[in-house]
């Protein structure tokens, strides 16, 4: 780098506001939001707040969407990839990273309709009035008299959903822990507001904080070894120092796995998964769903991006121990799950098992071959991440409407008879549940299908003989549910199933019909995710 | 015509869904839709099947595309369903059978309040059969595979309020998933290996490959099959499977689905016939299970569990004469057709007799019933002479040219088929002897009653096909037509003339009756004798020679424990699952803050712990 001296004028920085719209677009609205939050009188803010969030989210999808078929060809000897690096190589506008834009912005959408659902509370939104009042006390029945609630959700899922697009697309280090701590801090609060057991939902949204916050260190400890080793935090030469590199390198290796322990706890991979049952738990279920869905997919692409650009170079380095890593999480999440009895923690095991199958196509590192129309490591775990993330928001859309006089009702042994009173709601959960099971004709059985491909194609089948065996064992579980709603005798008066309304019924519809669409014509999706080609360094 | 074989698919499977979306709406003539729905297959099948009698042998197989499945530069799947030889036999068994057995079913479940949903579900049992059977690409076929299963499991586990019934269901189920972790690893090899998945491809690609591979993907496919055709080591779901209503019974667990297996192997000859490892297995199975299917048979009182195990044990005969490669497939298929025939009749006649015996299935309460149902008896008695292979009827044809097929391969795997001849015939006669013979030992309040005209003319037409079956030998009319999908069947030396070998199978099948007759001749015990008073052979017949609690050692323990020790582990790291958020919510208002400390403290000493690890693993890996 040229240092300025009185010669030479400090050049001004090169940025593509075009390409970057979206970003700027979901970051501007939430600002927006945080405005007409003090603005607006406490009558209007729900209303308001939540239109100007649709809107935000709308403009930002068409936008990527332009955004990405304006993506340049970028000639490369091996593989075919489109986009640029932006904005003075901290962002990359890249196919992978604005396909996860939009992917992202459409689970921002779909869990905005949860956000907004009134009809349950009695006319009221899912989260609590004053999250500020000691539950129990004086001041929270006064804010329940009152019938406040917290519009502020709003804005903070933009902010949020900000820090997961730059997440994905971030190509340097410290970017990339910057989007991390936006990304996390807006959740860790939406945590923290349920409306009902707030005790819970406080302590998911402590517990997620320290253990959050103890992760991110080990990133940011990572990315300043990587720095110690490269002299730069860009992937790009990051990249360009371990292709050159002679030496094992001590320093990389260890810069790696600490960078790996940050983005693996993000992704609930086995050792770092602890969290995930009880925030998932805790989390008022709107947030579930949209953290289970959205945060995985922002942390996936993420953890591609600086594997495969970064250290793409020592592969062989890093991939046994990722190996390891995938086969715990996918037996461990498939076991222990049989063992749950409240479906939002089952749910959560079952994200831990579907993290590492995503794991297996992941360590595959199958970068494809010149023509770049295979099913590679990136295609299919991004096809994959979508499908999961349709039927878990799909899932957990469903959890928010079967309740009884204290809120939802989670334990499993409620959901007895489910299917005999209201046979469309336990029809579409059957569905998801046989997405995630991997049953052919639904979208999950082509992304375990993709993951799987990638995984033998690059060469590790162990991995694929283990993945299938966990996803028979895992399909015990989610089989049990659907007996459970369709053959079992409701317990006394059986659950109780408030009419959905609007909002949640549109959610659950479009999640059904996305689950079966992709899983009997999935060609479109799979041509567009490979046409995402690989990532631009 | 013959491009319309989605056709044939389509049609059952809008009545599966014309009857469950309709609702209870069309519950007073829902079953008459399903009914028509599988006659129009059945009618639409013998169409085609005359249109391929009419054409050039090297003309039978036609494929058609109904669309893409999955589509990509690397990777094709198409929806494409053939007709040829093979499969058209099978479009006739499963429609023909099919739509007796719905006839059949609007009888018997004339009484059940829910048997518009029970049609609903026998049509899309059908569609997925047939998507199995005309499937042109392993996938497809995979569709079909899972279809089949989810049939079963929701027939099994029809009457949800008996909890047997459920827990059957389940077993079925994971028992399929078992083998299902065979077929899709043998898709992912053969994607791996060959690009592609089609049928024909794959079959006529495996040629040029290793034997390895070949053994390696006859092996996983013999897993599938072993799961879905209740053959050792995965056979024990089948005897539970008892617990749906016996014409699921006939249909799924007998005539059609578990013949899948059989199938699969038939049709994935090209494999086969490159590796001797794979076929050489496939033939240990079949010779295993036929004994030890006639072996629970002999033991047990019930008597849809002893048509059971002769179900496993003819399949076994499939098996083994599917293992002997072209000399056997032919015949293979031969014995499937009949079999699905004669024992299709005999569940139905046994369904019949539970029908007019108040449901009880333990035979030691029937007897004499000969007179009391002389309708039932005479099909009944046409399918048991057809099974213990009466001369000139449909068994003896095709159980015959297995044994001879099997001891032209090896004197001993031909004894050993001789003998589950001569075992067959004596619990088949046993049970004829303790239905339809002797005293009377019914209980209290049991009229027994020739069942309604709806029940007995599909008996009547199925014991005429267990009599004529046979007919489709004439002049080796199947080995002719299968010849092309079977290949050409060498002729063997066999170790003595055929009539030697066919008067020695009658004899022995003459001894085992004589035996079974003079056992069962007088008054029979009306409660079993106890475990242990019985010989040490019955006893391990009647407990299905122990495999479930061999299966409990080597698979439900281990991995219950495994489950156990898991969630223990996370117990400790973690709080105490839900017992312990509940115990938790109460404790909240004392001393909230001071157990969360301690948890949040385990879980970063747990995440601390595995960066640990993740570092000193990449350091291993590299410095190591």
């Amino acid at each position: 780098m040229i240092a300025p001296t009185a010669d030479t004028p400090i050049p001004a920085a090169q940025i593509d506001y075009v390409a970057l719209s979206p970003l700027l677009v979901v970051a501007g609205f939430a600002v927006l939001g945080l405005v007409l939050e003090a603005a607006l009188p406490r009558r209007r803010r729900f209303l308001v707040q939540a239109v100007v969030t649709a809107v935000g989210l709308v403009i930002a999808l068409v936008a990527s969407v332009m955004v990405y078929l304006d993506l340049p060809d970028v000639a490369e000897a091996e593989r075919v990839a489109r986009g640029a690096v932006e904005a003075e190589g901290a962002v990359t506008v890249d196919g992978p990273g604005v396909l996860t834009w939009i992917v992202l912005v459409v689970f921002a959408l779909l869990s905005l309709g949860l956000f907004a659902e009134r009809r349950f509370e009695a006319g009221l939104s899912p989260f609590t009035g004053r999250a500020a009042d000691v539950p129990g006390s004086r001041e929270e029945s006064e804010a329940v008299t009152h019938r406040l609630e917290h519009t502020e959700v709003f804005p903070l899922v933009l902010f949020a959903l900000s820090g997961m697009m730059l997440f994905a697309t971030a190509n340097d280090l410290i970017t990339m822990f910057v989007a991390l701590e936006v990304l996390s801090l807006p959740l860790y609060v939406l945590c923290a507001v349920a409306r009902r057991r707030r005790l819970i939902s406080q302590e998911a949204a402590l517990k997620y904080f320290l253990l959050g916050a103890f992760s991110s260190v080990f990133f940011l400890y990572g990315a300043a070894l990587a720095y110690g080793y490269a002299g730069s935090l860009n992937l790009t030469l990051i990249d360009e120092a371990v292709t050159a590199r002679s030496d094992s390198g001590g320093l990389l290796l260890v810069a790696m796995a600490m960078i790996a322990v940050g983005l693996l706890f993000k992704i609930g991979a086995v050792p770092f998964h602890a969290w995930t049952p009880d925030v998932y738990q805790g989390a008022p279920t709107p947030v579930t769903a949209f953290m289970a869905a959205a945060t995985k997919a922002a942390a996936f692409v993420a953890l591609m991006r600086v594997f495969f650009v970064a250290f793409g170079g020592a592969s062989w380095d890093w991939r046994p121990t990722i190996w390891v890593v995938a086969v715990l999480t996918m037996v461990f999440g498939s076991i222990v799950a049989i063992a749950q009895t409240d479906v939002k923690r089952m749910l959560a095991y079952s994200s831990i098992a579907h993290a590492g199958f995503l794991l297996v196509g992941f360590s595959a590192a199958y970068l494809g071959v010149a023509d770049g129309l295979s099913v590679t490591s990136v295609s299919s775990v991004l096809f994959y991440l979508f499908v999961y993330g349709v039927a878990t928001i799909g899932a957990f859309a469903i959890v928010t409407v079967v309740r009884d006089s204290a809120g939802e009702t989670t334990h499993l042994a409620r959901w007895a008879g489910l299917g005999r009173q209201s046979p469309w709601l336990a029809g579409a959960f059957t569905l998801f549940m046989l997405s995630f099971a991997g049953i052919p004709l639904t979208a999950g059985f082509i992304g375990k299908w993709g993951v799987f491909a990638a995984a033998w194609a690059g060469g590790t089948w162990p991995l694929v003989v283990i993945g299938v065996l966990a996803s028979a064992l895992a399909a015990y579980f989610y089989v049990r549910v659907v007996v459970l709603m369709f053959f079992t005798e409701p317990v006394g008066d059986g659950p109780a199933v408030a009419a959905p309304g609007v909002l949640t019924t549109v959610v659950i519809a479009l999640a059904a019909i996305a689950t079966v669409v992709l899983g009997i014509v999935p060609g479109p999706m799979l041509d567009v995710v490979q046409h995402a080609g690989a990532f631009v360094r | 015509m013959l491009e319309l074989s989605w056709l044939l698919i389509a049609i059952p499977l809008a009545g599966a869904a014309l009857l469950l979306l309709w609702g209870q709406r069309s519950d007073a003539f829902g079953h008459l839709i399903a009914t028509a729905a599988s006659a129009a297959a059945f009618v639409l099948g013998l169409v085609m099947f005359v249109e391929l009698l009419g054409r050039e042998a090297d003309d039978r197989s036609v494929t058609s595309t109904l669309g893409t499945w999955i589509e990509t530069a690397r990777f094709h799947v198409e929806f494409a369903f053939t007709v040829d030889q093979l499969s058209s036999l099978f479009v006739l068994l499963i429609t023909g059978v099919g739509t007796l057995i719905h006839v059949y079913s609007i009888g018997y479940m004339a009484h059940d309040e829910r048997r518009r949903r029970f049609f609903a579900y026998l049509n899309l049992f059908v569609a997925a059969m047939l998507t199995l059977v005309l499937a042109a690409d392993y996938l497809v076929l995979f569709l079909g595979w899972e279809g089949v299963g989810l049939a079963s499991y929701l027939l099994i586990g029809f009457w949800q309020h008996k909890p047997s019934a459920a827990a059957a269901a389940n077993k079925a189920f994971i028992m399929n998933r078992i083998g299902d972790v065979g077929m899709v690893i043998a898709i992912m090899t053969m994607f791996a290996t060959f690009g592609t998945t089609s049928i024909a491809a794959v079959n006529g690609a495996v040629g040029d490959v290793s034997a390895t591979t070949a053994t390696a993907l006859g092996l996983l496919l013999l897993l599938g099959a072993c799961g879905k055709s209740a053959q050792v080591p995965l056979q024990a779901w089948l005897l539970d499977a008892m617990e749906g209503p016996t014409p699921v019974s006939a249909l799924i667990h007998a005539a059609t689905m578990v013949t899948a297996g059989v199938y699969l192997v038939v049709r994935s000859a090209g494999i086969y016939d490159a590796s001797e490892v794979a076929r050489t297995f496939v033939i240990v199975v079949g010779l295993v299970t036929l004994l030890v299917g006639a072996w629970i048979g002999c033991a047990k009182d019930d008597i849809k569990k002893v048509l059971a195990g002769s179900t496993m044990s003819q399949i076994g005969y499939m098996m083994l004469a599917a293992g002997l490669g072209p000399a056997g497939y032919a015949f293979a298929i031969f014995h499937l057709l009949t079999h699905g025939f004669f024992k299709a009749n005999m569940f139905l006649g046994a369904g019949s007799v539970m029908h007019a015996m108040d449901d009880d299935v333990d035979m030691r309460h029937y007897g004499a019933l000969r007179r009391a149902m002389p309708i039932t008896f005479a099909t009944f008695g046409l399918g048991y002479l057809a099974i213990i292979g009466f001369p000139g009827m449909s068994g003896f044809f095709s159980k015959d040219k297995i044994i001879e097929a099997a001891l032209a391969h090896n004197l001993w795997i031909g004894l050993g088929a001789m003998i589950g001849a001569a075992i067959t015939a004596f619990y088949m006669t046993r049970l004829m002897m303790m239905t339809f013979f002797g005293e009377r030992r019914w209980r209290d309040r049991v009229h027994p009653h020739e069942s309604p005209s709806v029940m007995t003319v599909p008996l009547i037409v199925l014991a005429a096909l267990s009599v004529l079956g046979g007919a489709l030998y004439l002049g080796n009319w199947i080995g002719d037509w299968l010849e092309p999908v079977a290949g050409h069947a060498e002729h063997h030396e066999l170790p003595a003339p055929v009539i030697v070998i066919q008067l020695a199978v009658v004899a022995l099948v003459a001894a085992g009756v004589a035996l079974a007759v003079w056992l069962f001749r007088s008054d029979v015990p009306d409660t079993a004798p106890a475990d242990t008073d019985v010989s040490i052979l019955t006893r391990a017949g009647r407990h299905e020679i122990y495999t479930n609690e061999v299966n409990g050692v080597l698979a439900v323990f281990p991995v219950r424990y495994l489950t156990r020790f898991l969630v223990w582990l996370d117990a400790r790291g973690i709080d105490g699952l839900v017992t312990g958020t509940a115990d938790r919510i109460g404790e909240a208002s004392q001393g909230l803050r001071a157990t969360q400390t301690g948890y949040v403290r385990s879980y970063a000493l747990g995440i601390f712990g595995g960066a640990l690890v993740v570092v000193l693993g990449l350091l291993a890996v590299t410095l190591g």
